[in-house]
């Protein structure tokens, strides 16, 4: 039997000589019907590009292939070698054999237009449907994919849907041209943890509903475990491994897969927290937070006045003491980073108490953002960048300090000539590194690391990890660090603090949190965290979202009643 | 300098530096008197004489020899775009700067001060202000300088309010880095590359907003010339003497040629992150 897909030898290049910068040397790979491949590997492995060679999308990013042949069995049984194929064939291939579903579901809708109007306008390209038979089209599709009261969600502009609810809309206008092949780069890589479950689940599904196949591109090994068939590991353009998903992952033969497998932070359910460090009882707190408020002012209308606000956080409490790491985990809008942005005094507290110890530094508490490639200003050079601190608090630039920043960048692991260098000259580990010595750089005794790994390689964001670690004994730091991935928040936290809608509603140490989570959205969230290890459990589709924030004026909510679940874990009771 | 040679490497600033600097030696020696014929001398004899070897450009109605007088308009309105897009550019980054940090009411209000000026075509503005305040090179300058205050406030206002919420200036604010620090180091050097390149198209729009005010008698006085100046005088010997109109004319292009040629090779130098690959 023909394969579905069978690449030989590909080669793609980009720039004036494409054959000069080559960014695919040579993959292969062949793909049945039904079958799901999965192309894993780091950021500039080439497995975006691989991808998108086989709808000729590179051609419109600058790319060209330079070699190797991409045979597709179109629908009525042709076969088209794509690296051939002239644009006229390749739309119509695009639109009816091929699939393809982006990273971030924001800017592949178009915000004018309704959901509703985009998938009918899939209906009708692909299948000629009109009127009312493409709406009833586009409602059973949005049933299709899960989506809760189809029919007025067809009304809804993509900024009113959720991150999860968005890509679900454009998995339904995939699906409008019942394509044979279906391309998912990174599809879930902007979403939360419980949300990508929901997805991954979904995609499994329709595949089995519809038969067709599924090329799905990821950083994240322990992602794909639950849906490959065949795995494909890239690195710097070529297949080091590729072969069975059982074969790959439980008797991986290149070093490079081995590596990855053992950089991806595993989840352990608890079994794998740290030891060292653990809480002094009676140890005075370096920040003490009690019963935080933020609210913000939701106006309705240009001149109106508030006609509500949005809870951020509501009746938050708990305190850090020197040398321990608090983590806050729960999702995008849970409040966490309002939280962390409150402790530095970024955002303006509505009520409740925040205490900071004034002890060693005249800035105790620090921050060290999620991207590193903001949170630099990109021209200036990395004397100035550490040097601003020390400014800010009334230093002046002279050896001293120059002593000081060396000594640091030596200590996060950068070269001395760091110093004259400019940010983009720096990858996004060693940016981040940049980022750490410059909010150590005034000494002080907190430092909220923001979602700081969560946009570094995996094996980037474990020497980071070990790194914060080291620092963390070495200075003596109290860790507030704020995360949605409980796999890396098992690696580096003490305590856990679970925040949903606003409000905790779980704390304690790491170990009873993570192995005996108590709280129903505890559990959901560590039940939503792939792993290797759990790739034969089957997930359900769960449609749950999160509540909104936007309460009437005068709203206060319920006081929280807490019971004690152990020794230091504290649970919300839920109410019914 | 550095930056100098690395806008003579680039190949679209060696030429616009070399328009530039041809025209500024040009006007340097004007000033200086080093003029090949006095430029306010009439050579009664040699009226409306074409180029020749004796007059480069040829000689006016009055036998005034045009290459000498350009020499001294090309200096004359030069002054008069670098001042005022040196008011219109300090006045507007320090507008637009204040706007977007502010913020709320003050945005509010600057902008809207500068939305009424925007209103105004150009030269109309000008004209009235020079009405208001007598004709004269102080006052052009003023004039025009106010007419472009607007677009800087503008140019500078919508990247800073952007700048404002990137997250090196939240960290900034994490460290207690005082206002003027992160005005200067975090938002306005962020602005260099779209502040050189609004003010070498200012100096374009200025050079001919000048050249229009003095055509209508109301920037430069005759008998100074300016280009503007050259350019009315012209008007009425059109056809009988092409090349009083064509010279200041092709002039006034090259001009502005140059300083966008220039104005695009600073932008991909400054910007750190096009240095590795200039276009």
């Amino acid at each position: 039997m023909t394969p579905l897909l069978s690449v030989k030898d590909l080669h793609v290049g980009f720039g004036r000589d494409p054959k000069a910068n080559e960014v695919v040397k040579g993959v292969s790979f062949d793909l049945a019907a039904g079958e799901t491949l999965a192309i894993v590997g780091e950021s500039g492995s080439g497995k975006s590009v691989t991808a998108l060679s086989i709808n000729r999308l590179v051609d419109f990013g600058g790319g060209r292939i330079t070699g190797g042949r991409i045979t597709l069995q179109r629908g009525d049984g042709s076969m088209l070698d794509v690296t051939k194929a002239d644009e006229s064939a390749l739309v119509r291939v695009r639109g009816s054999d091929i699939g393809m579903i982006f990273q971030e579901p924001m800017t592949s809708l178009n915000p004018v237009h309704t959901v509703g109007a985009q998938i009918e306008e899939a209906f009708k390209l692909n299948r000629g449907l009109t009127g009312s038979a493409a709406t009833r089209a586009a409602k059973e599709a949005l049933e299709r994919v899960r989506i809760p009261d189809s029919a007025q969600r067809l009304k809804y502009y993509p900024h009113q849907l959720s991150g999860g609810m968005r890509q679900r809309v454009m998995i339904a206008m995939v699906i409008a041209s019942n394509p044979r092949l279906l391309i998912a780069d990174e599809p879930t890589t902007a979403l939360d943890v419980t949300v990508q479950a929901q997805i991954m689940a979904l995609l499994a599904e329709l595949r089995g509903e519809l038969g067709m196949s599924m090329i799905f591109i990821t950083h994240d090994i322990g992602l794909v475990a639950g849906i490959a068939d065949q795995i494909m590991v890239m690195q710097n353009g070529v297949a080091v491994e590729q072969g069975a998903l059982d074969a790959v992952l439980d008797n991986p033969q290149h070093d490079y897969t081995r590596h990855l497998l053992k950089a991806v932070p595993h989840f352990n359910g608890g079994r794998a927290v740290r030891s060292d460090g653990s809480r002094v009882a009676g140890a005075a707190p370096v920040v003490r937070v009690d019963n935080l408020v933020v609210r913000f002012p939701a106006a309705k209308g240009l001149f109106a006045r508030a006609a509500g606000a949005v809870h951020a956080v509501d009746g938050v409490s708990f305190d850090l003491v020197p040398g321990e790491t608090l983590a806050i985990v729960g999702e995008s809008g849970s409040g966490k980073s309002t939280t962390a942005r409150a402790i530095l005094g970024l955002v303006g507290t509505t009520r409740g108490r925040i205490d900071r110890a004034s002890g060693r530094s005249p800035r105790p508490v620090q921050m060290v953002f999620q991207d590193p490639f903001a949170s630099l200003n990109p021209r200036l050079n990395v004397e100035s960048l550490l040097a601003e601190p020390a400014i800010a608090a009334g230093q002046r630039r002279d050896a001293k300090l120059r002593e000081r920043m060396a000594f640091l960048l030596a200590r996060v692991g950068l070269p001395d000539d760091a110093l004259t260098r400019f940010p983009h000259q720096f990858s996004g580990g060693q940016r981040q590194r940049l980022c750490i010595a410059r909010a150590l750089m005034l000494n002080p005794e907190v430092v909220v690391l923001d979602e700081a790994v969560s946009a570094l390689d995996v094996s980037v964001q474990a020497r980071v990890l070990d790194l914060l670690i080291d620092l963390q004994r070495e200075f003596g730091l109290a860790y507030l660090f704020i995360s949605h991935d409980m796999a890396v928040v098992e690696r580096i936290a003490h305590r856990i603090a679970v925040m949903y809608a606003g409000q905790l509603v779980e704390i304690g140490t790491a170990a009873s949190v993570l192995s005996d989570p108590q709280h129903s959205y505890t559990k959901r969230l560590i039940a939503a965290v792939p792993a290797i290890e759990r790739r034969k459990q089957v997930f359900t589709v769960d449609a749950t979202q999160v509540p909104s924030l936007v309460r009437p004026k005068g709203y206060e909510p319920q006081p929280s009643r807490w019971r004690e679940a152990g020794p230091d874990h504290r649970v919300r009771l839920e109410t019914v | 300098m550095g930056l100098l040679r690395a806008v003579l490497r680039h190949p679209s600033g060696r030429i616009g530096a070399a328009i530039i600097l041809l025209f500024l030696v040009v006007a340097a020696l004007g000033a200086i008197g080093l003029t090949p014929h006095d430029p306010l001398k009439q050579y009664v004899i040699d009226r409306l004489k074409p180029p020749s070897g004796t007059y480069w450009f040829g000689t006016d109605l009055l036998g005034r020899d045009t290459f000498s007088r350009l020499m001294l308009g090309i200096g004359e309105s030069f002054l008069v775009a670098f001042a005022s897009v040196a008011v219109a550019a300090t006045a507007g980054t320090v507008i637009g700067l204040f706007a977007a940090w502010w913020g709320h009411l003050w945005d509010g209000i600057l902008m809207r001060i500068m939305d009424v000026l925007l209103a105004f075509p150009a030269i109309l503005l000008a004209l009235l202000i020079v009405a208001i305040e007598g004709p004269g090179v102080a006052t052009s300058i003023t004039a025009i300088g106010i007419v472009y205050t607007p677009i800087f406030a503008r140019v500078v206002r919508a990247p800073a309010l952007a700048l404002k919420g990137r997250e090196f200036v939240e960290a900034a604010r994490t460290f207690g880095s005082s206002q003027p620090y992160i005005l200067s180091r975090h938002l306005l050097l962020n602005l260099v590359a779209p502040l050189t390149v609004q003010i070498t198209l200012a100096l374009a729009w200025a050079l001919l907003t000048e050249s229009g005010l003095s055509f209508l008698g109301l920037g430069t006085q005759p008998p100074a010339p300016s280009l503007g100046v050259m350019l009315a005088e012209s008007k009425s010997m059109m056809t009988r003497a092409p090349w009083l109109m064509v010279f200041p004319g092709l002039t006034i292009m090259l001009a502005i040629l140059g300083f966008n040629l220039f104005g695009d090779a600073l932008r991909d130098i400054l910007d750190p992150r096009t240095q590795e690959r200039p276009a």
